[in-house]
């Protein structure tokens, strides 16, 4: 009898050993996540913030020992974003209203659904080699426009999916109370379901901005990038994430410095929108709870 | 009795503006499936000169040689198979440690600041990722990593006549810390699809495990795990997808080299860098944009093959 309870005695101390030592792993685990963490952003501003100048912010790219900014990339940037936000939103919206409200579990509505999931995590360098055989070669070159059509790609099924997962979490009732009202479909879909819907479409939307601002493959095969000042849209345009292919690759330290600088202002301003999407969403959350 | 809504609409007649409405919204959706179709139509068009010249055995050609205008799609796949799974093998249990950290054994305070930390790591760009690799981790590689690995792993007999596992110049750059690299970017991607995997586990099944008296430990590996298989299954898939096609991350850190590559260490290329890489000298028109291109749909191909699995594992679980 007492020979089976120190038996029973090890196999407990055994089996709380595992859990200990499992648990113990999985710690350092995130440890070594949150350290990578740290490193990079670490890395990223003693670097970054070396170089970061009012000038680097007002100054166009130039020759190595002149002086010169991210301006031009900064902008450039700004409304390769911005463009391709304003094409992808929309159209993701309408696909995400679509899925959930008029398709449903249909078997076309099955499909869509199930291309937007393969596109959304679809490597972003063949959306590039795509736009750049459907927009800059039939149109005889590389142009800021492309790079918005090559980012609203990106941002679409983004945009498409977080709607649909949105507007799912709008109760039922809110629809019936609409339609017992005598609305009509689109009336129901306008006025009631996505105004209440709003804050998580807005999260969705920013998520999605800072993703492609973040893009630099696509940009490779369609706006290029530019050194000079341009805000012209069917020329080659500057972006951030070119600036920094173009300068890290090279021996001026001042280059590498520029580079280094803009990564910094790519990662904090992708961090920033991340974290305003976030409390977007912890308001609208909060408001329909009560 | 439950559904009031539904019958409702049927019977009225359809306002034009609903018809519209409707019209609008499908030919959206139907935007979606023409995109996908679009780009495996259009890369398999720009690449056909390409496989109007090698035939099938592109896929399997060693041979890279611009100045004879052979080429072959094996070096570039070869790198990029190896990379990826690589990555995935180091990245894996990491993140499926910190998912179950996150859901399990965590301190409720601690919970949100960290899965947000680890959904901020999965937000940086991938270029930082790629400069960080290029001017932190090759330059430590090559200093201390490389140097230690080939002292010390020099009896692992080679594949063949020709991979030696570490043996190579150490110079920082190559699959090894392509891999690193990789690993560090899908990292937060596989914690956050498993942490989610995890939760959507039945609170009564890990309940019932409690009562059985199971440690946490056999909670996860005995009810939980078989309990959402799939898709766990499922958030490796999507791991794997992304490191398939990542390219600026690898660009920066594997060195370009299209051979076959013949230690980990080497300098080597996936098909994501050489497009990425060679895109610039490729005049349109000529056999070197389409090589590109034909390499695009292959890559287009077997990432969609991955990203399909990835979410059948990850649906099945979500209908049950």
């Amino acid at each position: 009898m007492k020979q089976l309870t120190a038996a029973t005695r090890a196999r407990y101390f055994r089996r709380q050993l595992v859990d200990r030592i499992m648990g113990g792993l999985c710690i350092a685990a995130a440890g070594v996540g949150l350290i990578l963490l740290a490193l990079i952003l670490w890395m990223l501003f003693s670097n970054g913030l070396a170089g970061l100048s009012i000038d680097t912010l007002i100054k166009p790219m130039s020759q190595p020992g002149s002086g010169g900014g991210l301006a031009n990339a900064i902008v450039g940037s700004l409304l390769q974003v911005g463009v391709g936000a304003m094409i992808g939103a929309p159209l993701g919206m309408m696909v995400g209203v679509y899925l959930s409200e008029v398709g449903k579990e249909s078997r076309f509505a099955s499909l869509v659904r199930f291309v937007n999931d393969i596109l959304l995590s679809a490597p972003s360098v063949l959306i590039g080699l795509f736009v750049y055989q459907i927009a800059v070669l039939p149109f005889g070159g590389f142009s800021g426009i492309a790079g918005a059509l090559a980012l609203a790609l990106i941002a679409m099924p983004i945009v498409a999916r977080t709607t649909e997962d949105i507007l799912r979490l709008v109760p039922q009732a809110y629809r019936d109370g609409a339609i017992a009202l005598g609305s009509r479909e689109n009336e129901v879909v306008r006025k009631v379901v996505l105004p209440a819907a709003f804050g998580g479409i807005l999260t969705g939307i920013l998520l999605a901005v800072a993703r492609i601002a973040g893009e630099t493959a696509p940009l490779l095969f369609t706006s290029l990038g530019n050194d000079v000042w341009s805000t012209d849209m069917t020329q080659p345009m500057a972006s951030l994430p070119m600036a920094i292919v173009r300068y890290s690759n090279t021996p001026y330290p001042e280059w590498v410095s520029l580079a280094w600088t803009g990564a910094m202002l790519i990662t904090v301003g992708v961090l920033v929108l991340n974290i305003a999407s976030r409390f977007s969403y912890a308001a609208v959350a909060g408001k329909q709870g009560s | 009795m439950n559904t009031p809504a539904t019958p409702a609409i049927g019977t009225r007649k359809i306002h034009p503006a609903d018809t519209t409405f409707r019209l609008s919204l499908h030919a959206a959706g139907a935007i979606v499936v023409i995109v996908l179709l679009s780009i495996l139509t259009i890369m398999f068009i720009g690449g056909k000169l390409a496989f109007d010249t090698f035939g099938l055995g592109f896929i399997w050609g060693t041979e890279w040689n611009p100045v004879t205008q052979v080429y072959g799609a094996l070096p570039a796949i070869t790198g990029t198979l190896v990379t990826a799974i690589l990555a995935l093998c180091i990245a894996w249990p990491i993140g499926f440690g910190i998912a179950f950290f996150l859901t399990e054994t965590c301190p409720e305070k601690l919970r949100t600041p960290l899965g947000v930390a680890i959904e901020l790591l999965a937000a940086v760009p991938s270029i930082v990722y790629g400069m960080w690799g290029f001017f932190v981790l090759a330059p430590f590689m090559s200093e201390y990593v490389q140097p230690w690995l080939t002292n010390t792993f020099l009896w692992i007999p080679p594949i063949g006549d020709s991979f030696f596992w570490f043996t190579a110049p150490p110079i920082g750059v190559g699959m090894l810390t392509a891999a690193l690299i990789l690993a560090v970017m899908i990292l937060p991607f596989i914690a956050a699809t498993t942490r989610d995997v995890l939760l959507s586990t039945p609170q009564l099944l890990k309940d019932g495990a409690y009562a059985m008296g199971a440690t946490r430990w056999e909670a996860l590996t005995g009810v939980v795990i078989p309990a959402v298989r799939g898709s766990l299954f499922g958030a490796v898939f999507l791991g794997l997808g992304r490191a398939l096609g990542e390219t600026m991350a690898v660009v920066f850190v594997i060195g370009n080299a299209i051979r076959m590559p013949d230690s980990l260490m080497a300098p080597s290329a996936t098909i994501a860098s050489v497009v990425a890489n060679n895109f610039p000298e490729a005049e349109p028109g000529t056999l070197d944009l389409a090589v590109l291109l034909a390499l695009g749909f292959i890559l287009f191909v077997v990432s969609f093959g991955v990203l399909a699995v990835a979410r059948l594992l990850l649906r099945q679980e979500r209908m049950s």
